[in-house]
């Protein structure tokens, strides 16, 4: 335990020496580390920290810490309303179509109210009894239903001598669509801005139909908005290459076929099937790779999409598809053979920055409505200056005692478990930055208890060592079997910690996954310092003094 | 060379801890029956995060103060405000949490407690005015929440899963009944004292099931240990052997870390208090429930003795 091979004395040197060089950054103010521009700092390293392989990120403060960008967005709530009442239409021309058939005329959108003619007279009343089964108890909840005395989604009213029945959608299922798209709509902007979990954005409900965002940092508020502004619904529809399109995109379509405009400056319009081959909520994942050196998405789809997509292409080798994203191609590529195992590429012109943005956006799947930007603001921490104030001066004095304490208790031990603290916080704060994560209070609280286990760690080695000196073992005997028995402990408490910190990453999102990346990445510094770095010190210690007792 | 200069606790302290078991249950159950009856009497003061709120934008002469602003916002029993610049110097964002009730009487509240503050606002800073304001959910959405919750499941399952493989199943149930023991308790806290739940709260009590599961681990390392030294001693004075030979050790790193945890409580500000209180006291807790609550259930379990794994 004593003996350090060279190549393990390097791994060791070099890890610190990693730690120190990503955790500078945190010491340079940032406008000497990027450029100014209209005095706004970009995000273009500047001078030394241009240099490739030069770490020039500092860690990222969290919104309570710093503050950032404060959006709020509107819910277009008409056009959901919208929808739904094209639905309804749709929902009440098939029930009249089923046996016996009700002839009616086309079941169509007037205003607020879908309108129900009926041909005869004498099936109004048919026509009113199979309508009513289109409407739920708002809702959906077990009482509604059961008493029935609940709201219902759809309320009918009749006009007998226009043989007419209009159905409206209920205020109590106006508002339950409201609050359903609302609280979607945040769920998908919290996977498009958070995709890695390490923002740790604030996303909520303003009012009765916004949505509040605020990122923490300077972050490019327009890529923001960018990101929530796009539904990103995509679909894949077949090319009809036998339309002839003018300029302005006018042509004859035969029918059930569109003209959409495309991305591409030398093809402007696009005739398509009106039919997606598949759409993109057969999607499974999607990400940003690189093919013949140009930046392209990449994705798969699910089984029922693969199936789809398989038989789609098999059937129409040689012709051309086309990618549909919010009413725009954006990729109409030939199919050249069968694309059968399910995934595939996109090619369009994309910079990485846009493919990986739209990898963002397929994975986070579509928005329920379309959103538009109604505020933009900077906001301070959320915290206050005085409180980050207290709070900085009270971690420096927390630890300030810890580093006493461990030198009143351990003697020339606390010097080296001082050492192996120094650099277990230098360790983490270089991770941080390297990785970009967020540093909010909850991951503050991550990184006390892990200073709290990696301080731990050496008072159980330490304790051992004593222990084993007492019990009669010579200094270098105590010290070796004091490392060897103090392993499995330390090992296991930490093995277990670390479990629940990757569990937690995995599955929780915001501010749990915060504590997670904090707490990890300290359970992993701390068994190093602890166990690497604090044993070569006392080897090297050792070696030095040859002392003779430990002095108990 | 001397190796410390403190030596806290005297070797082979001795201390009957096994023995005074019954007592150290008997005071858990309370505790817990304690926790939870203050749960489902008082419930928990969940705070903005949670509840959602209204929000208020002001507009102050000249650049505004958002100490004294806090303060104001403070001290008017509406619960804890969320204080924020917004864009400019003279620009203000407030945000008070919702409060109990439902439907039109929780609204009509809501009103009053703006109009509360707006009046308190308006009478101690001259030249305040309200652009605007409106109502705020939580930030910690439904889907956050079951996010969470699953997560914290899961992790407690795996640990126990860990613990089983390596040391034996008795372990596990053991360090598991001490987590739950120490999560009740700490949620206790929170329902007797009524303090406000929020985000660095929930940071809190995961650190506190952190720290408590490190204890633990610790003390039973040195009982599997002696288990396999002692073969012929009888299974309680082993349990108390192992507590008495961590004992030195788990009180210098409680110690350390309630030394750093009281400097952050004491000048930490208001915020730093709810979160370093929690943790003091889960850390107190938890150092409790691996030497009274983690050690003697493994009596209760039986323990296998002949354990041949390391």
């Amino acid at each position: 335990m004593l003996y350090f091979s060279p190549w393990k004395i390097f791994l060791i040197l070099a890890v610190v020496l990693l730690g120190i060089l990503f955790s500078t950054p945190n010491l340079v103010p940032a406008n000497e580390r990027f450029e100014v521009r209209n005095g706004e700092v970009t995000s273009e390293p500047r001078g030394i920290w241009a240099f490739p392989l030069v770490p020039h990120n500092s860690v990222n403060l969290g919104l309570d810490l710093r503050g950032g960008a404060h959006l709020v967005f509107e819910v277009d709530l008409e056009e959901v309303k919208e929808d739904r009442l094209i639905n309804l239409a749709e929902e009440a021309s098939v029930a009249l179509r089923q046996a016996p058939v009700i002839n009616v005329r086309r079941p169509s959108v007037v205003g607020e109210e879908v309108v129900v003619r009926v041909a005869r007279a004498e099936d109004l009343d048919a026509a009113w009894d199979r309508l009513q089964d289109l409407s739920q108890p708002v809702g959906n909840n077990a009482l509604a239903q059961q008493g029935g005395f609940g709201a219902q989604t759809v309320a009918f009213t009749r006009d007998d001598a226009e043989r007419i029945i209009r159905l409206t959608i209920t205020p109590e299922a106006l508002d339950e669509i409201q609050t359903r798209t609302v609280t979607q709509s945040i769920e998908v902007i919290r996977r498009r801005i958070d995709e890695t979990g390490l923002t740790e954005p604030t996303i909520a409900r303003q009012g009765d139909n916004r949505v509040l965002v605020q990122v923490p940092g300077e972050a490019n508020p327009q890529r923001i908005i960018d990101l929530v502004n796009t539904t990103a619904r995509m679909t894949f529809h077949l090319v009809d290459s036998t339309v002839s399109i003018d300029a302005s995109g006018q042509g004859r379509t035969p029918p059930g076929v569109v003209i959409y405009p495309t991305e591409r400056p030398g093809e402007p319009w696009l005739a398509i099937q009106r039919r997606a081959m598949v759409d993109g909520e057969n999607l499974t994942n999607a990400s940003a790779t690189a093919q013949n050196g140009q930046p392209v998405v990449q994705f798969q789809f699910d089984t029922a999409g693969a199936t789809a997509f398989g038989r789609a292409t098999s059937q129409n080798v040689g012709r051309r598809f086309a990618i549909v994203l919010d009413d725009m191609i954006i990729s109409a590529p030939t199919i050249r053979s069968p694309i059968l195992g399910g995934s595939g590429v996109i090619e369009g012109g994309f910079t990485y920055e846009s493919a990986n943005d739209l990898a963002i956006l397929l994975n986070a799947g579509a928005l329920p409505a379309s959103l538009t930007p109604v505020e933009q603001r900077t906001v301070t921490a959320g915290l206050g200056q005085d409180q980050i104030r207290a709070g900085t001066l009270a971690v420096i004095v927390g630890f300030a005692a810890v580093i006493i304490f461990m030198l009143a208790a351990y003697g020339v031990f606390g010097i080296f478990s001082n050492i192996a603290l120094l650099v277990n916080v230098t360790l983490i704060l270089g991770a941080l930055s390297g990785l970009q994560a967020s540093l909010t209070l909850p991951g503050i609280a991550g990184i006390i208890l892990t200073i709290g286990m990696a301080v731990d760690a050496n008072v159980l080695i330490y304790e051992r060592i004593r222990e084993e000196a007492r019990a009669g073992r010579s200094p270098a005997n105590a010290i070796e079997t004091g490392y060897s028995r103090a392993l499995s402990a330390i090992l296991d408490a930490n093995i277990t910690t670390f479990i629940a910190a990757a569990v937690l990453f995995m599955l929780g999102a915001g501010p749990v996954r915060g504590f997670a990346v904090t707490l990890g990445i300290g359970i992993i510094t701390s068994v190093f310092t602890a166990f690497l770095l604090s044993r070569f010190l006392v080897a090297m210690w050792f070696k030095a003094f040859k002392p003779q007792k430990l002095g108990f | 060379m001397a190796f410390g200069l403190v030596s806290l606790i005297p070797n082979d302290a001795g201390i009957p801890f096994i023995r005074g078991r019954v007592i150290a249950f008997a005071f858990s159950v309370l505790m817990i029956i304690g926790s939870l009856t203050a749960y489902a009497v008082n419930g928990i003061n969940f705070g903005i995060d949670f509840t959602g709120g209204i929000q208020m934008e002001i507009d102050t002469d000249g650049p505004a103060d958002l100490a004294q602003i806090r303060e104001i916002a403070g001290s008017l029993d509406l619960g804890a405000a969320d204080v924020q610049g917004f864009g400019e110097a003279d620009k203000v964002l407030i945000r008070l949490q919702a409060l109990e009730g439902e439907g039109l009487d929780v609204e009509a509240a809501q009103q009053q407690a703006r109009q509360t503050l707006q009046t308190a606002l308006e009478e101690q800073i001259p030249g305040v005015t309200v652009l605007a304001a409106d109502v705020l959910g939580a930030k910690v959405s439904g889907e956050l929440q079951i996010a969470g919750l699953t997560a914290v499941l899961v992790a407690l399952g795996l640990m126990l899963i860990y613990i089983w493989f390596r040391f034996e199943w008795q372990y596990s149930v053991g360090a598991v009944l001490a987590l739950v023991h120490d999560v009740i308790i700490t949620i206790g806290l929170f329902a007797v004292t009524q303090m406000e739940f929020n985000l660095s709260t929930v940071a809190a009590i995961l650190t506190i099931v952190g720290y408590s599961m490190n204890d633990t681990v610790v003390v039973y390392d040195r009982i599997r240990e002696n288990l396999r030294k002692f073969k012929k001693k009888e299974i309680g004075e082993v349990l108390n052997l192992s507590i008495n030979d961590t004992l030195s050790r788990t009180i210098l790193t409680s110690f350390t870390t309630l030394v750093a945890l009281f400097a952050l409580f004491a000048i930490g500000g208001p915020t730093l208090q709810g979160f370093s209180a929690a943790m003091i006291f889960g850390i107190v807790v938890g150092t409790y429930s691996s030497i009274f609550v983690a050690a003697p259930i493994l009596m209760i379990t039986k323990v296998n003795r002949d354990s041949s794994e390391d």
